[in-house]
């Protein structure tokens, strides 16, 4: 038996055999090869051919939009011009690895230079050229395994294509041995309900075929687990079952104090689901997937017909549209500069849009059409506001257009110690608790050696959110969260203890919040954030809530 | 041989879905074909790789010469192709 410790995702478990992500093979050593040109020609073509065929097979079977570009890499696989420049690299001497290596890395090279769309296609002949390197050695191919049985999926990292990918029938859960709590796989694997633990870093020693229960809740993988451990995972997993089948009921305190329970979407196809999990509206809709992959903008009618979409789903509901977020990790070309050093710390959200204002006004004008058309209450927000300047003239330029409500996130610290004047600037906040927490603790969200850093338990962002409530409750205006934190259920009831008026979060953790919020009343929600407050570290704040909870739990138990 | 110059129609030019369209059609006709954007030189149309590579955008030039097999049809086929928008 041996622990190994990562940052679970969710409250999930699992039980299963492990079954290795092959990992990204070396480049292929430059060395003259002993068999003739014609010999590795013709080792390099068998390959080159039967990869595909094999991304030709799996276009077929996927369809839809991934049989396009699955269909295209299979004719790169067989790209005469490619074929062209393997030949001539054979016959300066070099092994057919090496020449498929560096064939496929010229025209990378190519396309990554022309940026943009064309850009993003260089990965793709990354993954092919690896593709034809593992068959040529005989090596299994990169990406995710499909070993024709459920299994607990094991992995340095995960591409998010990779996540998107997963056959959710067949893995069981996913641990990785990089990346943090709000790396992308950490929030798709939340999106999707995938039983995952993240940044394990000793879960590189785990084999093929070793049975592991994977904890998120606990943030723990278990290898060779004893029987009763194994019967004890079972149990949580028969429990977490009869949770999730539980009736759907607004979010509330156990007095009755309601706590609307809301969800993030990134496009209106989830809005079904939301809904069948007792969505309550939605606090974040994030408007990037219109935008990525484009060249320009999005026209407003195009854009007027998707939230049209988005809000009639939600009829009577509210929903919190965040304007187009773009930069850091998420970079647009008609937006955003090409080359900023701290592209976190740039040009990015709402200082990018005012830039760019005709993208901006754009959006709102569709917003507001949106609005107009369909009976959703809907509330526009701008993204990375760190001055009551920003707040007003985000908020001027909304009502211009003719949104009604108009708010904006708290994600920089600076928006958060002066959120009495910024909320004095709008209608209400909206606390991004990924990026406030990044901010905070100057640490990059998305590098797995600071992830330790990146938790919202720290008393240092929770105090910031704790300012943000009180601003709100002293302005009576609406404070609600969105960020990853208010998925986590004990962290929830501290969040509204902070102040708190409403709570987004992945469709999947609806379930589990909504039964931890029904346990205490807002006296023991403050109870729990004062504890967690005077901590001195985001564990002890944990641990000091926990601590909190199991009294107010034990004292309830005696009294009745 | 014959020869033609016709304006990109897709939208995104001539990537990804118009791209595969093209050269499935072009590798399908049996003829050598080569394709030169304005200004550039000319490149083996059945290669999807060069032909992204030329980047070649909407509302762009591009001159297709046709050698061998049935030249004419192949042509006006594959002029229809480029002039068409298929992002709509």
């Amino acid at each position: 038996m041996m622990e190994i410790r990562g940052t679970g995702i969710g409250q999930g478990v699992a039980v299963g055999p492990v079954v290795r992500m092959a990992e990204r093979l070396p480049e292929p050593v430059d060395r003259p090869s002993h068999l003739d040109p014609q010999r590795e020609g013709e080792r390099a073509r068998a390959s080159l051919s039967v990869v595909a065929a094999e991304l030709a097979n799996r276009g077929a079977t996927a369809g839809g939009a991934a049989k396009d570009v699955l269909e295209a890499q299979a004719m790169m696989a067989e790209d005469p011009s490619l074929i062209d420049e393997v030949t001539k690299l054979l016959d300066t001497g070099k092994t057919a690895e090496r020449a498929v290596f560096e064939a496929f890395a010229a025209y990378r090279d190519l396309l990554a230079g022309m940026g943009g769309y064309m850009g993003e296609r260089a990965a793709d002949l990354d993954d092919i050229s690896q593709r034809v390197i593992a068959h040529l050695l005989k090596l299994p191919a990169p990406g995710v395994p499909n070993p024709g049985h459920p299994f607990v999926l094991v992995a340095r990292d995960l591409a998010p294509a990779d996540t998107a990918m997963l056959d959710l029938d067949q893995v069981l859960g996913l641990v990785t041995v990089d990346g943090g709590p709000t790396s992308h796989t950490a929030i798709l694997a939340r999106e999707k309900s995938i039983v995952a633990v993240v940044g394990a870093a000793d879960a590189a020693a785990l084999a093929d075929g070793d049975t592991v229960v994977v904890d998120a809740a606990g943030g723990l993988v278990i290898s060779s687990p004893t029987p009763e451990q194994v019967a004890d995972a079972n149990a949580r997993i028969a429990e977490r079952a009869a949770l999730q089948s539980a009736p759907v009921t607004p979010g509330a305190l156990a007095d009755g104090t309601p706590v609307p329970l809301l969800v993030n979407l990134g496009s209106a196809d989830g809005a079904a689901e939301a809904l069948k999990l007792g969505a309550e509206g939605v606090g974040l809709f994030r408007t990037e997937f219109l935008f990525l992959g484009h060249d320009t903008a999005p026209s407003v009618r195009d854009q007027q017909e998707h939230y049209t979409r988005l809000l009639r789903a939600f009829a009577g509901k509210k929903v919190v549209v965040r304007v187009l977020d773009a930069g850091a990790d998420k970079p647009l070309s008609f937006l955003n500069a090409a080359d900023e050093e701290n592209p976190a710390l740039g040009l990015r959200g709402i200082r990018a849009l005012r830039h760019s204002e005709v993208i901006l006004r754009e959006q709102l004008t569709a917003l507001a059409a949106a609005d107009a058309a369909t009976d959703a209450e809907v509330w526009v927000m701008a993204p990375m506001v760190a001055t009551v300047d920003e707040a007003r003239y985000f908020s001027a330029l909304a009502k211009e257009l003719g949104v009604r409500v108009a708010g904006v996130m708290v994600e920089t610290p600076s928006a958060a110690l002066i959120a009495d004047r910024v909320l004095a600037a709008c209608d209400f906040a909206s606390i991004g608790t990924n990026d406030l927490t990044q901010y905070t603790m100057a640490a990059d969200r998305l590098l797995g050696t600071v992830a330790i850093l990146q938790d919202p338990w720290h008393p240092a962002v929770l105090r910031l959110i704790g300012e943000v409530g009180a601003a709100g409750a002293e302005l009576g205006k609406p404070v609600g969260i969105c960020g990853e934190a208010a998925a986590d259920p004990l962290l929830a009831v501290v969040l509204v203890g902070l102040g708190a008026t409403s709570l987004s979060m992945s469709p999947s953790a609806l379930a589990d919040v909504r039964a931890s919020l029904a346990r205490y009343s807002p006296d023991d929600a403050k109870a729990l954030a004062r504890a967690a407050l005077a901590a001195e570290g985001a564990a002890e704040a944990k641990q000091a809530a926990e601590a909190a909870a199991s009294e107010i739990t034990a004292s309830r138990a005696t009294a009745s | 041989m014959v020869e033609r110059t016709v304006r990109i129609g897709s939208t995104h030019g001539l990537h990804a879905r118009p791209a595969k369209l093209f050269t499935q059609a072009v590798a399908a006709s049996g003829s050598q074909v080569t394709v030169q954007k304005t200004g550039g030189s000319p490149v083996n149309a059945a290669s999807i790789l060069a032909v992204i590579a030329q980047g070649i955008d909407h509302g762009d030039e591009v001159t297709i010469v046709v050698d061998g097999g049935d030249e004419q049809t192949v042509l006006d086929e594959l002029v229809e192709l480029l002039g068409t928008d298929h992002d709509e």
